[in-house]
């Protein structure tokens, strides 16, 4: 059984992010679809913390919310004025979007609603019965070599990152 | 009444259709990034939903989506890079606009 809190914390959560991210493909005014993907990665942060990934969530807030979204606004105002409105869709193209997204989301939601592995436990149970994932955990974790460990994709990121700066500097760079 | 697993999928394929959405009907390429940004983090909420409900006792799903959030990451100043190239040679950021990538 969960808390109450819990669950009013989770409605307007949801509710959030259902409005937001179908408003981020619905604004015309680029800028303020940035602004609703920011919310809606809040609220996916907030999601996060409630399924107790703290450090997770708080990577998400820093990397998505932070790095990603000053990227976005900083893009956004360099290459168009910021009361430029998108053009209106027309209509076979929206039809088309509809359509694609109605049937996906229809098809994914028959696929969850009939999926053999759920079965009725809650998330206070599972927080109670699971691992504790504090730094420590998360360390070892990612500088241990055994299993469950991951030094190598750890290394493969930052060198990863490194050809991202390089390259990044590299294709936008003047001539 | 409980917090299942289904209560959290139900937004994540929200987010999903979404970002389909917009990626099939915008023409803007920065909105397609973020059409591509949403789709990205319905699949890591995934990842952790699975993590916790179905495998509470391991961490496996968390450090996948650590992994998948640091790629996006560079995937994201990679594609806005070359989204700067492409507006500094054509002019604008429209998908159609732009017939060849070889300036």
């Amino acid at each position: 059984m969960d808390s109450v809190a819990n669950i009013i914390l989770y409605f307007v959560v949801a509710i959030c992010i259902t409005i937001f991210s179908v408003m981020t493909v619905t604004s015309r005014k680029i800028l303020r679809a940035a602004t609703y993907l920011l919310f809606v990665l809040i609220g996916t942060a907030i999601f996060y913390f409630q399924l107790g990934y703290q450090f997770l969530g708080a990577v998400q807030i820093a990397v998505y919310a932070g790095g990603i979204m000053v990227l976005f606004v900083f893009s956004i105002l360099l290459t168009r004025r910021p009361d430029d409105k998108a053009p209106l869709l027309d209509s076979h193209r929206r039809t088309l979007g509809v359509l694609v997204s109605v049937a996906g989301s229809v098809l994914l939601l028959l696929a969850i609603f009939f999926m053999p592995l759920i079965d009725g436990v809650s998330l206070s149970e599972c927080i109670e019965s699971g691992m504790t994932i504090d730094m420590k955990t998360i360390g070892h974790a990612f500088v241990g070599t055994d299993r469950f460990q991951y030094l190598l994709p750890f290394e493969a990121i930052s060198i990863l990152l490194l050809a991202c700066i390089i390259g990044g500097v590299t294709v936008a760079r003047k001539r | 009444m409980d917090l299942t697993m289904l209560w959290y999928l139900v937004p994540s394929v929200i987010m999903f259709a979404a970002g389909v959405y917009g990626f099939c009907t915008r023409k803007n390429m920065i909105a397609l990034l973020i059409s591509l940004e949403l789709m990205l983090n319905s699949a890591d909420l995934n990842f952790v939903v699975f993590n916790r409900f179905l495998f509470p006792g391991s961490m496996e799903g968390m450090v996948f989506t650590l992994f998948a959030i640091a790629i996006a990451a560079a995937e994201t100043a990679i594609a806005i890079s070359i989204i700067i190239n492409i507006y500094r040679e054509v002019g604008n950021t429209d998908i159609n606009s732009v017939k060849q990538m070889r300036f």
